[in-house]
């Protein structure tokens, strides 16, 4: 980076100060600015983006300290070095405490303000590359999390390749914790946009005036509360990728504001009036049946039809049977790295109860439940009581579809006979061919 | 074309000055002369640092040509550098070993930190002024509009310590260089 990219703001109240200070950083190619008090500085930090800032901690009104906090409150990554008359133990603590680089006092040794100024500056730069690196690291060595082999995941993944070179608005559609982020996510780092970043809005998660701020920014003022202006997530996702979970359920004047901003990628935040540009690709996700609240005129038709231009639907885990066991090993194998526990899988009663087991939470519910299980389990291996479903499974009944009733059935006649399917067939008063097209239909395997 | 006008201040080696000028002349393809200014340098003292401050020579040696130049246009300076023998600060920091407009026309140096002596070694004339001589190209070159460079042995890379000054060349490097030959061109010079 050339200096005079790098922005350097001095505070202070004298103005011969300023002049000094500012004078020394202009000579080695700064770029330099100065604000006599707090509320200066504070507007000169709005109107433009600082990498390093001089504050005395002695300013008439807000003092130093205070500043620091404020600054520390609208962009953590700017550098601060404390400026005080006097070397106080107890000031320097504060200020080193409330996330000030360095302090020094005056009159300063030039050659320590040059190496303490340079040494920020770099360190600085370090951790914006660090953090670049490691986002990159970790989304091109990630491995796919969608985890499973069953016919229905593949099916997934060939729409997720599918759509992810494209530039398409992609709507997921599943049950709740089928795992619509991590397609979203898999989307995303498998398209060009994915050195950019993926921002998530969790739509159902937020009233009205909250998300469209989260999601527009605002200005200083737009608001009560709203003392800095905030870069809302839309133009935080520019060059990258904007994932609007639980879409479903977004207000009727959010969803205008969506529409427009995804047909003209133009913006403008609550309280402001310049339009921005951001240039971002959008994928959704939703659990509610969209075409119902068309109709009921809950949700926008031609938004819908904005949205829904490519769907990848998510099966529920109970119409994945076969990757139960699979997903299962990979939250031990996770937990297990996460917990520091040596757990190696599940008894065969476990991964009975596991298998047999309805799901409504889907992997999520899974996952919650190996995490539980991993917890209080003390062994080598998880046994059916540690798991949180064995009340749930068998009181379970009311709601739950008629297949998956007869599935359970079925499989708890065949564990009662040893797997003697005549046996079987006449306590189930069905025929014996009908009872293997059954085991075939529901995937019923005997247990070694 | 405009000289550039060296200032002996208070009580600055004379010599040490005069040997200034011909190499000056020769790096600033410029004629420099020496001028003498009447002024006391007590004025420039602070007694709670035991300080020069340079910020203020400065100022006073820019009111000198602005009066110059209401009186008559004629035997105006194209930049001005004063010597002094004094020790030198700007109010924020512990002492410089000089100071100068950027993209402007006055300069000061002083010669008190580039002395052997101080530090307690044997002292050396040749060595305190050669490094004279590079802190008055340092600061004229500021007057020029350059900034400090990142050559370590271009004469704008900045040096805080008397023995950072022997590291580098009393030239510009090939891009200090070019940015001076413009402002010595946008000068009139």
């Amino acid at each position: 980076m050339n200096k005079n990219e790098i922005g350097i703001l001095v505070v202070d109240d004298e103005l011969i100060v300023r002049e000094s200070l500012s004078k020394w950083f202009r000579e080695d190619g700064f770029r330099v600015d100065a604000a006599e008090n707090a509320a200066a500085a504070l507007k000169k930090l709005q109107g433009g983006s600082w990498n390093l800032m001089l504050v005395d901690i002695k300013m008439p009104g807000m003092d130093g300290i205070e500043l620091l906090q404020r600054v520390k409150e609208i962009d953590k990554n700017i550098v601060v070095i404390i400026i005080t008359a006097f070397a106080s133990v107890d000031t320097a603590v504060k200020a080193l405490k409330d996330g000030a680089y360095d302090y020094i006092t005056k009159p300063i040794d030039p050659d320590y303000l040059d190496h303490l100024v340079e040494k920020a500056i770099r360190q600085q730069q370090l951790t914006a590359e660090n953090l670049r690196l490691k986002e990159t690291v970790t989304e091109l060595s990630t491995p796919s999390e969608i985890i499973g082999d069953s016919a229905e995941i593949a099916k997934v993944l060939e729409l997720v390749d599918t759509v992810a070179v494209t530039d398409t608005t992609v709507l997921i559609r599943g049950e709740s914790g089928t795992g619509k982020e991590l397609v979203a996510r898999a989307i995303h780092t498998r398209s060009a946009r994915k050195y950019f970043p993926l921002v998530t809005v969790n739509c159902g998660a937020m009233t009205e005036t909250l998300l469209e701020s989260e999601l527009f920014g605002h200005e200083r003022g737009a608001f009560t509360g709203a003392q800095y202006r905030r870069k809302g997530k839309v133009e935080l996702a520019d060059g990258g990728t904007l994932f609007l979970d639980e879409i479903g359920n977004i207000d009727t004047k959010t969803q205008m504001d969506l529409l427009r901003v995804l047909e003209t990628k133009q913006f403008t935040r609550v309280g402001g009036t310049e339009v921005l540009r951001s240039d971002f690709r959008v994928i959704c996700a939703t659990n509610r049946d969209l075409e119902k609240a068309v109709k009921e005129g809950f949700f926008r038709e031609d938004l819908y039809y904005r949205l829904n231009v490519f769907t990848i639907p998510l099966p529920p885990l109970r119409a994945r049977r076969g990757d139960i066991a699979r997903l299962a090993h990979f939250f031990v194998e996770k937990y297990s790295a996460a917990m520091n526990k040596q757990v190696r899988g599940f008894s065969p009663e476990a991964m009975h109860a596991i298998k047999a087991y309805d799901w409504p939470g889907n992997v999520r519910e899974l996952e919650n439940a190996v995490e539980r299980a991993m917890v209080v389990t003390t062994g080598e291996v998880i046994e059916k009581e540690h798991l949180p479903l064995h009340t749930t499974a068998s009181t379970r009944g009311n709601g739950k579809r008629l297949e998956d009733m007869e599935r359970q059935y079925i499989e708890s006649v065949l564990r009662e006979t040893g797997w003697n399917v005549s046996r079987s067939a006449a306590i189930l008063d069905i025929d014996r061919v009908t009872l293997y097209h059954k085991i075939e239909k529901y995937g019923l395997k005997r247990e070694s | 074309m405009r000289p550039i006008h060296v200032v002996p201040l208070g009580d600055a080696d004379r010599t040490r000055v005069e040997n200034l000028c011909g190499p000056l002349a020769r790096v600033f393809r410029a004629h420099v002369e020496i001028r003498e200014v009447s002024c006391d340098v007590e004025f420039f003292f602070d007694h709670v640092r035991v300080q020069y401050n340079s910020t203020k020579i400065i100022d006073f040696l820019q009111r000198d040509i602005a009066r110059k130049k209401t009186v008559s246009g004629d035997g105006l300076p194209l930049k001005v550098l004063a010597v002094s023998s004094e020790d030198l600060f700007i109010p924020i920091l512990t002492y410089v070993f000089g100071e100068a407009q950027l993209g402007g026309e006055i300069a000061v140096v002083s010669y008190h930190r580039l002395q052997n002596e101080r530090y307690g070694l044997r002292p050396d004339p040749a060595l305190a002024q050669s490094r004279l001589l590079k802190e008055s190209i340092h600061e004229l070159g500021h007057t020029f509009g350059l900034i400090h460079c990142s050559s370590q042995e271009c004469v704008m890379h900045t040096s805080t310590y008397a023995e950072d000054i022997d590291l580098k060349h009393d030239a510009f490097c090939p891009a200090c260089q070019e940015v001076l030959q413009s402002g010595l061109h946008s000068s009139g010079a």
